[in-house]
């Protein structure tokens, strides 16, 4: 069991540095989702004065969710990616034939993808406080939120690793990176679901991220609700589910077909 | 390039520009896929920001009911900024596999290489612009007029300028991919920090003084002008000097990188 934590921690080490060697992989986890909060927070910072907006102290207090969402998105996105490079690479094959069971090699690079997950929680935090934002919850409010960024990205990355796995192709994971967008932008990430346009509302009522950042935003602009934490915690389960079912049928069919 | 040779050195020149041209044609239609993000992002990025940010239009002092209209130049000029920015990774991928290297020994003058480099990826934007412009008109934008269209595609064409001079000077000076970021990045921001989102008067202070030091602004108002009303002259030529400002000190840049590399 032990040398089985060793080696997740080891691969998890090499996948975070990795990230930070590799700007192409680093960008769209930090970079881009800081530009956006901050060109969606000046653009349409006016929203809190529309009729139906929830009461915020400020849009930049709204948005950390949203931009947590993208960043942990994007990073799931980029685990997949660098798993795929390995995978092109050969280096995969190597892991595959030393002595330690498979699933370590997925749990170490999910174990890369949760860490920075933590991180770009902790990034956005840091920024909306030093920009004015207020957590209205507290101290309390922030473990949650960076718990659930931290599962969430955990969760995206196991679905990440599933296409990696299956594909082999860093150029397919890539593909994935507008149906990031997509499903960023038919969830209630960067505005209230009330006051959004049919079809993107009806859309977002039932996508299972607008349950998790909900979850992430309600201990940042109010106190903390266990029906949100609830209902983010079973989306987040349900795509933990989902990414375990498809990385066990993906790693079955590599370790087949070779 | 051989038949180039024995051409006057004006014609030669245009040879050259239109053998590069067709090179970047030829890789767009030998992978057509490589194209498909660069269509993919602004379109989804359209019609996202539609989605969420529509009612906005319901603020005091917002011009225009329709917000499709207000914002299908914004990802038009997106579209053009990835796909200057994305000939600028090409040429680091080039000068990763040498390909640079034997363009620099061809007798051909550096700004004759850079103006295929540029004026192919002003080309390839009127892809995306296009497929951006045909879902918003479906969803209900207004038509711009043929005057406006024509601005717009302008406009487009020349940020897609813009935007290969940044890429191709930083390619230049970084000599890596791992550049693209910065690219990329250094476009997005440029077009988001106008009136993007926004009229003038709505957005947020620092935005705002933003907005009005930063040059694209003049460039988004006037590809923006038929969709929501007249064109007018006043609202174009300030456009028209700031792109051509643009081009003249990132062309002038990235000129003075290929000499360095040359060296």
């Amino acid at each position: 069991m032990s040398t089985n934590l060793r080696v997740i921690r080891a691969l998890g080490m090499r996948s975070i540095r990795q990230t930070f060697r590799r700007p192409q992989l680093m960008a769209p986890i930090l970079v881009f989702p800081t530009l956006l909060l901050a060109v969606q927070t000046g653009g349409a910072g006016g929203a809190v004065d529309l009729p139906g907006f929830p009461p915020v102290q400020g849009f930049l207090q709204f948005m950390l969710a949203g931009a947590m969402m993208q960043s942990l998105m994007l990073a799931g996105n980029s685990g997949g990616i660098a798993f795929a490079v390995d995978i092109e690479m050969g280096f995969t094959d190597r892991l595959f034939a030393a002595p330690v069971p498979r699933y370590t090699i997925v749990l170490g690079r999910l174990a890369g993808v949760a860490a920075l997950g933590f991180l770009s929680a902790v990034w956005f935090f840091a920024i909306g406080l030093a920009f004015g934002a207020e957590v209205h919850s507290g101290v309390a409010g922030v473990l949650i939120a960076v718990f659930l960024v931290t599962a969430t990205a955990t969760a995206v990355g196991g679905i990440g690793a599933a296409v990696a796995l299956r594909t082999g192709s860093a150029s397919v994971v890539q593909g994935l990176f507008p149906l990031v967008l997509v499903v960023l932008f038919l969830s209630s990430a960067f505005f209230p679901i009330d006051l959004m346009i049919q079809p993107a509302r009806a859309i977002a009522e039932y996508n299972p991220f607008s349950f998790i950042v909900e979850g992430v935003r309600t201990p940042i602009i109010a106190e903390v609700d266990a029906t949100d934490l609830l209902e983010a915690l079973l989306a987040i389960a349900g795509i933990v589910v989902l990414g375990l079912v498809l990385s066990a049928r993906a790693l079955r069919h590599r370790l087949r077909t070779g | 390039m051989e038949a180039a040779a024995s051409l006057p050195q004006w014609r030669a020149n245009l040879a050259t520009i239109a053998a590069l041209m067709a090179r970047a044609k030829n890789e767009l239609l030998r992978v057509p896929g490589a194209a498909i993000p660069g269509v993919l992002a602004p379109t989804i990025f359209f019609l996202g920001i539609n989605g969420v940010f529509g009612a906005l239009t319901q603020l005091r002092g917002f011009d225009t009911g329709a917000y499709e209209s207000f914002v299908v130049p914004v990802s038009m000029l997106q579209g053009a900024g990835f796909t200057g920015a994305a000939a600028g990774v090409n040429l680091a991928r080039d000068m990763e596999q040498g390909w640079v290297d034997r363009l620099l020994v061809s007798p051909a003058p550096r700004w004759v290489l850079l103006a295929g480099t540029v004026l192919a990826a002003s080309a390839r934007a009127l892809i995306p612009a296009t497929f951006v412009l045909a879902i918003a008109l479906l969803l209900g934008a207004s038509w711009p007029g043929v005057a406006g269209l024509l601005i717009a595609y302008v406009m487009v064409a020349a940020i897609a300028a813009v935007a290969a001079c940044w890429g191709s000077a930083l390619a230049l000076r970084f000599k890596s991919q791992s550049a693209a970021p910065l690219m990329q990045a250094g476009m997005m921001a440029a077009i988001f920090t106008t009136t993007a989102y926004a009229p003038l008067a709505l957005l947020q202070p620092w935005m705002r003084s933003v907005a009005e030091v930063n040059p694209v602004t003049q460039v988004m108002d006037a590809a923006r002008q038929g969709f929501l009303g007249a064109v007018t002259w006043a609202e174009t030529w300030p456009a028209i000097l700031v792109l051509l400002a643009l081009v003249a000190v990132l062309g002038a840049w990235a000129l003075r990188e290929m000499r360095r590399t040359a060296a």
